[in-house]
């Protein structure tokens, strides 16, 4: 790490030794998978081998009656029993329930669920279900899906496509006309996700007396108690969901709202605790989690100068055979539809399609990644027709450190930013000539050697905009958070958060915004997670909102603790507020440091001394702080143009990857980003979150993909064909930081949590990019397989195309 | 299903259960033993969460059975700390470097690299790297798990030489 950004603050941006962390070096988090309740029972799954069939009837009496089974519950009894899960858009033909009713519309749908008095017994029971299956055409390419004679994922809703918009953001036409060059490409993102190591993994018991399901569960969703309580007909104050439990990774991932809704009823149908833990092959099939599976057809209009004027975009995504929330993640990127870039105006068109394959959920960044790789390719093939270098382009069309606050077509307002300040570090930290000179190197002992570039933003602190603007029914405007801070008669201060945590390090968060406030050691800030009955709203951690959100409530919250020990300090001094001052939870007379009340005396007048309190104030010491996020509260304009999130911390990668000329392998050498999301809270928290997400998107450029065959089989579905990067894949990373504080947030804090992940693929593919230009070839899909790239580099070093010049567009290859 | 009588040593403590020949030795740490520090993650023996040392060695416990565990030497990572609670010098540099994010793949972590260090005291970063390609980590590209096994290792040599001294 480098240029560490010095601050004033006296906790914020230091050093600290995350809270959380101890625990989970000894073995002592509390995971779902430890949640162990007496006389708990356990769940298995009976899935469908089709991916899409008719269900003419399923015979459970053979698993009725294997040893330990409680029950066997299929899909016609829970469809009648509950209603049907949320969905974010308006698609009222596609109705989703837990268990399949009727129909199976993906390989690994849930037909049946078990119940027995252990997993391996359950498992047992699960294989004696009976499923007669009526075997039927499946789609499996969504640019068949769209056609208007292909088979249909939900008849009742007459169509595939689930989603279509299209939007205009400027004089798109005239700016095209106008621009001296053109290009159209296309860039293929295929299906991957964040696949944590942590499974889905659900614990309901009904409380008949208390008509109460408590619920724990490895969540990170928001209104999740809200979504639950619906689909099981229940006030809402009848489901309690515990958020004191670890979650081990997600990502956006982890919202097993069907895992939880069968759960639930199973536990108050069946009268026992329930417990589900999804196995890895019920996880990655019928999980329910997969990501975005894009096919973008982009054209940009530019002049000879490099000045990007217009890009039309249309984006392709293949949602799978339900809608859920994923829809939605190609609405997210429209904050960011110009990346870092002043480009002027923009067409963008959006659909969803469905398809007989496993369901998307929302994924680290909501749509945005994909979208800057298709971004990042155009930038990369104007630089090498214009013969520009590519990172001078981009520069050139950089927005500009006094252009902020900086309004784009979409209507997104930009916070702030200087993103040349930010390159020119990346190119100082990794001594850029010699960073040529190294690839230069490589590529005279007759390597195929490339230096990648990507830029891009993250846009931070969700509020949620995307579903009214994709949904006219939603009016979705506000999506607070929220913390309670109470001291108590010891004088010590606990904070309390709404939502549970996968990995962010809230508690470290919290703790050290509280300490900053109260100018109190944040080390004896303890930070507990409510339970959705007593918590404040939260939307929990999703949108890279926490530092943001959670932050801005808790210091929030802090604040108006410490006006109140101001308060009863200047009541009991006999001055004003004005007059006195305020150390490290002590108030003295301003210029008297010797006439003053300590921390202790008046946390002992809050709790006991109702005599010695000013008029009005009420007993104790506590607040609570609920916060909406900054510049939202609007819908979306007739035109479409909408606040998506208020802050855009910026990310630039440079990276050095060989391909292998032999095998099609792609190493990477060198690997730096620059990152600047305003004031760091914890180093080691954002640091590890940036390396981690360019880990992952990593993977998501050479390793991971959920592939189909074309009778929509899941072939990738254990860990042995879905390939995770492991240390031997990761190269060191180094980050470069910069900070541009955001005017809108309380330490001028942005978001970032999906750093790192935004820009890798793009870095990657520009790299390879770069070493393949020598044998004329581009690449214009992910995952980069060495085996299908190594025959392409072997064709093409066979017909001899040319070693220097333009590369030449591949078309894409078609989905496999 | 016939069951076994099994006595296995965890942590020190010699413990005994009756198990199903099926059941797997992590679900008789886990389940059984109520030791639920080591975790699952694939249960097809890829990702490493489950590692735990076997006679002093790292294995996956996903991919033995608990009879197979009969009469064996097991370390969780309950058993890394000293009995009074004090961390490890390995679990303390990775608190100190924050070598872990969501807590899930670090017990499996945190048991690969005790195995490393017990055989190489001062390991390159390639030796860090193939020790721990088995374990896979989700949350932090590997940086910082592979900052704190350099520093665990630097401070362990520190502590010896101290003690020399």
């Amino acid at each position: 790490m480098t240029s560490e950004p010095r601050s004033g603050f006296r906790y914020i941006s230091r050093k600290r030794r995350p809270q959380e962390d101890r625990r989970f070096l000894t073995g002592q988090g509390r995971f779902v998978a430890d949640v162990d309740l007496p006389g708990m029972k356990h769940v298995a799954l009976v899935t469908s081998p089709y991916a899409r069939a008719r269900i003419r009837g399923i015979d459970t009496s053979a698993a009725l009656g294997a040893p330990g089974v409680l029950g066997v519950l299929t899909g016609d009894e829970l469809a009648r029993a509950t209603d049907p899960l949320y969905t974010g858009i308006h698609v009222p033909g596609v109705r989703r329930y837990p268990l399949a009713a009727g129909e199976v519309r993906y390989v690994g749908e849930w037909v049946a669920a078990v119940v027995a008095e252990d997993r391996y017994l359950a498992e047992d029971a699960a294989e004696l279900v009976a499923v007669d299956y009526e075997a039927q055409e499946p789609v499996v390419d969504p640019e068949q899906a769209v056609l208007p004679d292909a088979p249909l994922v939900h008849v009742d809703q007459g169509s595939n496509v689930l989603l279509r918009k299209r939007w205009n953001w400027g004089a798109v036409a005239e700016e095209f006309a106008a621009a001296d060059h053109r290009i159209s490409y296309r860039a293929r993102w295929h299906r991957s996700s964040t696949v944590p190591i942590e499974t889905f993994g659900v614990v309901a018991r009904w409380d008949e007396s208390a008509e109460l399901l408590d619920v724990w569960a490895s969540i990170q969703m928001p209104k999740f108690p809200d979504h639950l309580a619906n689909a099981l007909r229940l006030p809402g104050n009848a489901v309690r969901v515990h958020f004191d439990v670890d979650v081990g990774g997600s990502y956006g991932v982890k919202r097993g709202i069907k895992h939880s809704v069968l759960v639930g009823h199973l536990a108050r149908t069946l009268r026992v605790p329930v417990r589900l833990i999804e196995d890895r092959l019920e996880n990655m099939r019928g999980g329910d989690a997969h990501g975005p599976d894009r096919i973008f057809d982009v054209s940009l209009a530019f002049d000879s100068d490099g000045t990007v004027r217009a890009m039309k975009m249309r984006a392709l995504d293949d949602l799978g055979a339900y809608a859920g929330r994923a829809p939605l993640q190609l609405g997210k990127p429209v904050g960011a539809i110009v990346g870092p870039y002043t480009i002027r105006a923009v067409e963008y068109e959006a659909i969803s399609v469905a398809t007989n394959k496993t369901v998307q959920e929302a994924v680290r960044g909501f749509g945005q990644s994909p979208t800057n790789f298709a971004i990042e390719m155009g930038m990369d093939r104007i630089a090498r027709q214009l013969g520009i270098e590519r990172l001078e382009l981009r520069r050139r069309n950089f927005i500009a450190a006094d252009q902020f606050p900086y309004l784009i077509p979409s209507g997104s307002t930009y916070d702030s930013g200087d993103y040349h300040a930010v390159m020119d570090k990346v190119l100082d930290a990794v001594d850029y000539p010699a960073l040529v000179a190294r690839r230069d190197e490589l590529r005279r002992e007759g390597r195929l050697a490339g230096i990648g570039i990507a830029t891009c933003l993250e846009p931070s602190g969700g509020n949620s905009s995307f579903e009214p603007l994709l949904n006219t029914r939603n009016e979705t405007t506000t999506w607070m958070d929220s913390c309670m801070v109470r001291v108590d008669l010891s004088g010590s201060v606990t904070a309390v958060m709404g939502t549970s945590s996968s990995g962010q390090g809230h508690e470290t968060l919290l703790s050290t915004v509280i300490g900053e406030v109260l100018e109190r050691d944040p080390d004896t800030v303890r930070v507990v997670h409510a339970d959705s009955l007593n918590a404040l709203p939260s939307n929990s951690p999703v949108g890279s909102r926490m530092a943001i959100m959670l932050g801005g409530a808790g210091a929030g919250a802090a604040r108006r603790i410490r006006q109140a020990v101001v308060a009863i300090g200047a009541h009991n001094l006999g001055v004003s507020t004005a007059d006195v001052e305020y150390s490290e939870g002590a108030v003295h007379v301003r210029g008297t440091p010797e006439r003053g009340l300590s921390w202790k005396e008046i946390v002992a007048i809050a709790h006991r001394k109702y005599h010695l309190m000013p008029d009005g104030m009420e007993p104790g010491l506590q607040a609570a702080f609920v916060w909406e996020v900054p510049g939202g509260g609007t819908l979306p304009g007739d035109d479409g143009r909408v606040q998506m999130y208020p802050c855009y911390a910026f990310e630039g990668h440079l990276v050095l990857a060989e391909v292998d000329r032999e095998t099609g392998l792609i190493s990477l050498r060198s690997y730096v980003v620059g990152h600047d999301c305003g004031t760091v809270i914890n180093p080691d928290i954002v640091h590890g979150m940036t390396y981690g997400g360019v880990a992952h998107g990593i993977g998501a450029a050479l390793y991971e993909r959920f592939s189909y065959d074309p009778s929509g089989q899941l072939v990738s579905q254990s860990f042995m064909d879905y390939l995770l990067p492991s240390a031997h894949e990761i190269p060191d990373i180094r980050i470069v930081s910069h900070c541009t504080p955001s005017p809108l947030t309380t330490f001028g804090q942005k978001g970032s949590g999906e750093s790192g992940y935004l820009g890798a693929p793009a870095a990657v593919v520009s790299a390879v990019n770069d070493a393949l230009a020598a044998i004329g070839l581009e690449v214009n899909e992910i995952p980069l397989w060495p085996g299908a790239l190594g025959d392409r580099i072997a064709a093409a070093e066979e017909t001899g195309t040319g070693t220097a010049g333009n590369a030449r567009a591949v078309p894409w290859a078609g989905p496999q | 299903m016939s069951k076994h009588e099994v006595t296995v040593t965890v942590n020190g403590r010699p413990q005994q259960a009756c198990v199903e020949a099926r059941m797997t030795l992590v679900d008789l740490l886990r389940d059984v033993l109520r030791q639920t520090g080591t975790h699952v993650g694939c249960e097809h023996g890829v990702c490493g969460a489950c590692t735990v040392l076997f006679n002093g060695r790292p294995i996956r416990s996903c991919l033995m059975f608990a009879v197979q565990a009969d009469a064996a030497d097991i370390v969780t990572v309950e058993g890394l700390a000293d009995a009074s609670g004090n961390l490890s010098v390995l679990q303390d540099a990775f608190w100190e470097a924050h070598g872990l994010q969501c807590g899930y793949c670090t017990p499996g972590m945190l048991i690969a690299a005790q195995a490393l260090l017990e055989e190489t005291v001062t390991p390159t970063d390639e030796e860090i790297r193939e020790a721990i390609s088995g374990n896979l980590c989700r949350c932090t590209g590997y940086q910082q798990i592979i900052e704190a096994i350099r520093l665990a290792s630097r401070s362990s040599t520190a502590q010896v030489a101290d003690h020399d001294e």
